[in-house]
């Protein structure tokens, strides 16, 4: 069953009248994770937005949104709002940007908490506790009392996966979450992606520029490439027998990159 | 040259420019375009209406309003510019010398710019005129001892982000003069931020100037200029009080065209900034906290 | 927070010494002998060599200038700022209760501009490119092209003189206000507002609102998140306002006749009397100092990112 249907979407901006993402469809099967793959400036951000209808106002989009059955388009500010973060979580890329940079990062948890849940204070703190410590932030409730300058950007994208943890969301969008990481903390990262994947059989959204990344994590890919999907399939397919050849330049790239870096590495051994 | 194309597209701005240009002419070539002699006295004609010969009607003095205004120019406009020009240059001169070389002198010289600029602009102007007297040549030092610092500050920062750009370390390391990267790879990069910012503070320094005018500190009688003309026109307010209206809206047109200009010279070198609302608002707070300073 | 203040302060010490100094030295650099002014002020209708002496020695003229400097800076400290020339009195006496009418008008006057920046910013900035935003900033545009002083004199003559409904100048009741602080907050609200709208514009396109909206806060919420955090940029800009609308009120107050700071340099300009000139331009930058300090010191409270970076 698919979670998510995405028929013929259009992007474009009202302002100049351009056309940001052509015609587009996907779907997000149940518990699967699709990759959307793609440069920057190819729409892949965007796309995403328009599945949380986040965009802003002077971008305009048509086509279906069926999430759960539910066409998205249709639904009220209300009921749009209670969707946000209890059905359809969103994890950003830069952690540092995420938060308010004059409240600790407790303000943003208990305000989301208090939007969907009517939970009391003390509930709301040992859930995050538990959350926070199953995505190995040590010492959770001084953190929730740091504001997003103290902490790392590593550890806010912790947070951001934490908060997703409370709320078992059906499907998360990752905007690129390992970007603006150094390798331990992307490597940190992707591993809490995967445990809570597995954990909690949600499904995702992620995107992304970095195929190793993407290999690791996703069951479908998408190529994006000036708002159009130019290539779609199965993780390995895309990888072996990729058609269009942006694809396969993507690909090449990157096969190169290792392997000059494995030689390098065995020059050096 | 993309500028003057994106510039000639908005047409307020193309407005403003036709404005100023022909207010300077006027200002330059006041002799051969006014009607009469601004000082000529003639009780006359005192308080006279407009007419075919005197058409903006004549003052307390029976002197031609038009003409008076014409001349005006030259005081209000004219050697504001030149001193803005006096200001830009040694700011100019110390922000480049203090953003390329940066280090010691850099540190210094912004340490005298932090004091300057700790003295608000109204203040310092009566304090420099205080010191000298009344005149307007007192004011036009006043100002330039008093913006020196702003510009050279401004004009630091730019010089300092570009000269951090590759091809100028390039410059550097392929071993060219200081000067000569100064001179090829800066000044031209950094000639854009010092139109918008001087362009900014024209308004600033036409509106004070005719202030001081007004309370007297300025031009002194009989010379004609546009604060003085309001000063003269205040003393009959109840009476006349249509003696107010030319001169207040001669500057009113002249400070909004250079307020419409600086804008749209604003928006035609960041080409980018109009789709991108971001950086334009993160420029606007940079440039409208400066203004809200101009005191 | 506490260590942050000290800092601060500390800060604003060798800067004061610096702008009294500077203050100093600008006085002296006057192309005229002080001692002539003096004599000339007081009416004194030959002035001879003998008299230049005398007067020399009996105000410390002659005496090396950083030991004037010091002797000057010394009494400063304990508000002694010398005799006017003009009219022998104390310059404190004569400087205190003029500064005390400015800044009354000045404190009323900012009250309103900032009340009237942040109701115009905000509401602009959240109908962002909407009609309203685009003629209050057209408006706006329009109105800081206005010389005050000249609206001022309008505003005399159509309210107080044509309907006559207020008094045309001085400083007798809450009325004398009205029209001062109307014009003011003509002159600088129109420029503030644009930067609490830019400010709040800049805010809105931050991530964490994108973030707040992606995990289902509320609008009224949100608004609150970005006031806070724009307001911070406004609060610094406004306490910085206050000085420099203190020093700008000079025009205002010689329209309306107001016995403030103004009136009194600018007749103390005319007459040459450096004693109150000096006073003048340092108590006005002393002011500009203090609110600077103050500003960032609120700045730091409400955004604790800042305290580290001092």
């Amino acid at each position: 069953m698919n979670l998510l249907e995405v028929e013929n979407l259009c992007i474009w901006d009202a302002g100049t009248n351009e056309t940001i993402v052509h015609n587009s469809s996907f779907h997000v099967k149940q518990g699967s994770c699709l990759a959307i793959v793609g440069e920057s400036g190819s729409g892949k951000s965007v796309t995403c937005r328009s599945l949380m209808r986040l965009n802003k106002a002077w971008i305009r989009q048509s086509g279906d949104i069926r999430f759960k059955g539910e066409d998205v388009n249709l639904l009220s500010a209300k009921e749009m709002r209670k969707k946000r973060g209890k059905e359809l979580c969103m994890i950003m890329q830069n952690g540092m940007r995420a938060f308010d940079p004059s409240c600790v990062v407790g303000v943003h948890c208990k305000e989301t908490l208090g939007a969907h849940f009517d939970w009391s204070k003390s509930e709301m703190e040992a859930k995050m506790k538990r959350a926070m410590e199953s995505v190995m932030l040590k010492d959770p409730i001084s953190l929730l009392n740091k504001y997003p300058h103290q902490m790392s950007g590593g550890m806010l994208q912790r947070m951001m996966i934490a908060l997703a943890l409370v709320f078992t969301p059906d499907l998360i969008i990752a905007d690129e979450p390992t970007t603006a990481l150094d390798t331990i903390s992307q490597y940190e990262v992707i591993e809490q992606l995967l445990l809570l994947r597995e954990n909690m059989g949600t499904s995702m959204i992620f995107i992304s520029h970095d195929l190793g990344v993407v290999r690791k994590i996703a069951d479908d890919v998408l190529v994006m490439k000036d708002g159009e999907i130019i290539e779609r399939g199965p993780i390995n397919m895309v990888f072996t027998e990729a058609q269009h050849e942006y694809t396969q330049y993507l690909v090449s790239t990157r096969r190169a990159l290792s392997h000059h870096f494995k030689k390098l590495i065995g020059e050096e051994l | 040259m993309n500028i003057w194309l994106s510039l000639s597209k908005d047409k307020l701005a193309v407005m403003s420019l036709l404005i100023i240009v022909a207010t300077l002419a006027a200002g330059i070539f006041a002799p051969q375009f006014a009607p009469h002699d601004p000082t000529e006295v003639n009780m006359q004609l005192k308080y006279a209406a407009s007419s075919w010969t005197y058409l903006l009607g004549n003052d307390h003095l029976g002197r031609c309003i038009l003409s008076r205004l014409i001349y005006g120019i030259r005081p209000s406009v004219l050697w504001v510019l030149v001193a803005l020009a006096i200001s830009v240059c040694i700011g100019a001169v110390i922000g480049f010398i203090a953003g390329y070389f940066r280090g010691k002198i850099d540190a210094f010289m912004m340490r005298i710019c932090d004091v300057m600029l700790s003295f608000p602009g109204y203040v310092m102007t009566l304090a420099v005129v205080g010191i000298l007297g009344a005149g307007l040549e007192h004011i036009l030092i006043a100002f330039v001892v008093m913006k020196w610092a702003w510009f050279a500050r401004v004009i630091r920062t730019a010089v300092m982000q570009y000269s951090d750009m590759d091809y100028v370390k390039f410059a550097k390391a392929s071993g060219s003069s200081h000067l000569t990267v100064i001179v090829r790879h800066i000044v031209p990069v950094t000639f854009a931020d010092i139109a918008v910012i001087s362009s900014g503070s024209i308004c600033s320094m036409i509106l004070q100037i005719s202030g001081l005018s007004f309370l007297g500190l300025g031009i002194q009688a009989p010379n004609a200029e546009w604060g003085m003309m309001l000063n003269e026109a205040r003393g009959v307010m109840f009476s006349r009080p249509e003696l107010m209206l030319a001169p207040g809206l001669a500057i009113i047109i002249v400070v909004s065209a250079f307020n419409f200009l600086s804008d749209a010279l604003q928006a035609a070198i960041n080409p980018q900034l109009k789709t991108a609302q971001r950086k334009l608002q993160a420029s606007e707070v940079r440039v409208s906290s400066y203004e809200s300073i101009r005191g | 927070m506490g260590s942050y203040m000290v800092k601060r302060i500390g800060i604003a010490v060798p800067l004061l010494i610096m702008i009294s100094f500077l203050t100093f030295v600008l006085i002296n650099l006057s192309p005229l002998d002080p001692a002539v002014v003096v004599l000339q002020a007081q009416d004194i209708p030959e002035v001879t060599e003998e008299l230049i002496a005398q007067t020399n020695e009996k105000l410390g003229f002659n005496q090396p200038f950083m030991i004037r400097y010091l002797h000057w800076a010394a009494s400063c400290l304990q508000l002694d700022f010398g005799v006017s020339y003009v009219t022998g009195e104390s310059v404190w006496l004569t400087i205190a209760p003029a500064f005390l009418n400015t800044l009354k008008l000045t404190l009323v006057s900012s009250v309103f501009i900032i009340v009237m920046s942040i109701l115009l910013g905000v509401a602009c900035a959240m109908r962002e490119g909407k009609m309203m935003d685009k003629s209050v900033r057209g408006i706006a545009f329009f109105l800081t092209a206005i010389p005050s002083y000249w609206l001022a004199s309008i505003m005399i003559w159509y309210f107080s003189v044509h309907l006559d409904l207020l008094p045309t100048s001085g400083m007798d009741s809450y009325r004398s206000y009205i029209l001062p602080v109307i014009v003011l907050t003509i002159s600088y609200a129109g420029i503030y507002f644009r930067t609490v709208r830019s400010s709040m514009l800049n805010q809105i396109n931050e991530d964490y609102v994108l973030y707040g909206r992606a995990s289902g806060l509320s609008e009224k919420k949100i608004t609150m998140h970005i006031l806070r955090n724009s307001l911070q940029v406004a609060i610094s800009i406004f306490a910085m306002a206050i000085p420099i609308i203190l020093g700008s009120t000079v025009v205002i107050e010689n329209v309306f006749a107001w016995p403030g700071l103004g009136r009194l340099s600018v007749k103390a300009i005319l007459s040459r009397d450096f004693p109150i000139i000096q006073a003048y331009v340092l108590i006005v930058a002393v002011a500009f100092v203090f609110f600077n300090t103050i500003s960032d010191i609120i700045n730091a409270a409400m955004n604790p990112k800042l305290r580290k970076d001092l």
